[in-house]
């Protein structure tokens, strides 16, 4: 055996965790969704199930695992039921590159031993996200087809323009900071974000990046359809979009994993623009406890910043009003994308000319 | 037989049954659901050969964007088995040779192949993407630089084609 049983009971009990708790932040993310709606919209919101309503999002689970499944007659049958799956199972997959804290030391019988808190750190880093999210698609267009209603299907198609279109903006605004880190991997983008201050100037990459954080952000409201761009979904036009006619768990589902790619792309931000797990004054933090402490910190500080942009995602839901689709798609092309390379040129000789790197 | 052998052909059985499914199956959307399951059989041969941003590239750009296209024009076009057309002789009779001559260059490369070499698993760090890079821009620079021209002849063609049919509409 060349890899030894720990590592993989290690990773194991690491990758359990990480879904369980990709899963509770994504039904209580429901849960704050509701009470950040009322809270804008002065009302109370869910508060009957439970203490401030907290018990809302295993009622509606449970509502949901009860409910009559119904697969309608001239639906393709196999696809219509591969196609939650999938995207809930491409949601989950990202999860599996982010860095959620820095390696601690866990003291056993045979000696010490570093665990890492990532679960792969692979030499393509940050295009596994991608390739993830580019097959991520695939869930809403074969479930928006297979349901074999025109509405399913026009907002199957309205999702699969706009998460390419998207992913090109997304991709260029991601190659200035990749230009500037010099890696693909996340691990290394986080530590090369160590503390706040470093050599008379911010070490975080929102302050390097600024307008490439700006359309990474737009970028990522388009990819997870989310208001002002929920196009897929738009309930005024297209009755509820591409799972339309889903029900039961598999419209959970599919509910589900948006939650759930709201979760992980709040992540990928914190973790590419704002220093992931670091904090500001992390090595006096570091020197007075021990590793496995110091390693909760970072990951509760991590937490902190991935609840403040699921909280910035809602508070932008319930403000801007939703985009035409024309409107949408010409601010992705004839917007973002010249913005995205302007910001490359710009990127490019600032390394050239002013860091001197070659 | 190590563990590298098993997973080689695993994928490689995957990779021609799924192909040999692209080419069988009656149902348009069945076909490029299959055609994207062998891109993924591809891409876990270039990760075994560690070539892993061949790997990812080839998941995003093929698997994940032109697959996308395809689904999107077949579900427009809503292609059914009732609905497809039927194909004249001639095309039939045209598909026919350029698939034999298809054959015979497989054939003809299969002559001069060493049967026996065991797959290739692990090609060293070409793969990788800092090696790559590298290569691409120390050595290749004209090719690179040529190919991503034609790239953007092809889209300058393609939104000449597409712009055309808006003035059209427009006039009428």
């Amino acid at each position: 055996m060349s890899i030894d049983t720990f590592l993989i009971l290690e990773k194991l009990v690491l990758v359990v965790i990480i879904i369980a708790a990709s899963m509770g932040i994504a039904a209580y993310s429901t849960w704050a969704e509701r009470k950040v709606a009322a809270v804008m919209q002065d009302r109370i919101g869910p508060l009957r199930a439970g203490p401030f309503g907290l018990l809302q999002p295993l009622a509606d689970g449970g509502k949901l695992f009860f409910k009559e499944e119904i697969i309608p007659d001239n639906s393709t049958k196999w696809l219509f039921m591969l196609a939650p799956a999938m995207f809930i199972f491409t949601a989950l997959m990202t999860s599996a590159i982010i860095p959620w804290g820095p390696d601690f030391v866990f003291n056993t019988a045979d000696g010490a031993r570093t665990i890492s808190l990532q679960v792969a750190d692979i030499n393509i880093g940050i295009l596994y996200v991608f390739g993830v999210v580019s097959i991520g698609v695939y869930g809403i267009m074969l479930g928006g087809w297979a349901s074999n209603n025109k509405f399913s299907l026009l907002s199957a198609i309205r999702a699969a323009s706009q998460a390419i279109s998207y992913e090109l903006a997304l991709g260029l605004s991601l190659i200035a900071l990749l230009m500037l880190t010099g890696t693909l991997s996340l691990r290394t983008i986080v530590e090369q974000q160590h503390g706040f201050w470093n050599e008379g100037y911010f070490t975080w990459n929102v302050f390097k990046q600024p307008l490439g954080f700006i359309i990474f952000l737009v970028c990522s409201f388009a990819e997870l359809n989310r208001a002002p761009f929920d196009m897929p979904e738009s309930e005024s036009e297209l009755n509820m979009g591409y799972h339309q006619e889903y029900s039961s768990m598999k419209l959970g589902m599919f509910l589900f994993a948006e939650y759930i790619n709201m979760f992980i792309s709040s992540a990928v931000l914190a973790t590419l623009f704002f220093g992931g797990y670091n904090f500001p004054g992390m090595d006096a933090v570091q020197a007075a406890v021990p590793s496995g402490i110091f390693a909760l910190i970072c990951v509760g500080v991590l937490m902190i910043k991935v609840i403040g942009f699921i909280l910035f995602f809602m508070f932008v839901r319930w403000t801007l009003p939703r985009f035409r689709f024309d409107q949408l798609l010409n601010l992705g092309w004839t917007k973002l994308i010249p913005l995205a390379l302007f910001n490359m040129m710009v990127t490019g000789a600032v390394i050239l000319f002013v860091l001197n790197k070659k | 037989m190590n563990i590298h052998d098993i997973i080689f052909w695993i994928l490689s059985l995957w990779a021609i049954v799924c192909a040999i499914f692209v080419v069988v199956s009656r149902n348009p959307v069945n076909s490029v659901l299959f055609l994207i399951a062998t891109f993924f059989a591809i891409s876990g041969h270039y990760i075994l050969m560690n070539a892993q941003f061949l790997a990812i590239v080839n998941i995003i750009v093929y698997a994940g964007a032109i697959m996308v296209l395809f689904l999107f024009v077949i579900m427009l076009m809503n292609l059914n088995t009732d609905t497809e057309p039927q194909k004249s002789r001639l095309v039939h009779f045209a598909a026919l040779i350029s698939a034999g001559s298809l054959l015979l260059v497989i054939l003809s490369a299969f002559r001069y192949a060493n049967l026996t070499q065991v797959p290739i698993t692990d090609a060293g760090d070409i793969g990788l993407i800092k090696v790559l890079g590298k290569t691409l821009f120390e050595h290749y620079v004209l090719p690179f630089e040529l190919s991503s021209v034609l790239f953007l002849a092809a889209m300058v063609g393609a939104m000449v084609i597409g712009r055309k049919e808006v003035v059209e509409e427009k006039t009428k």
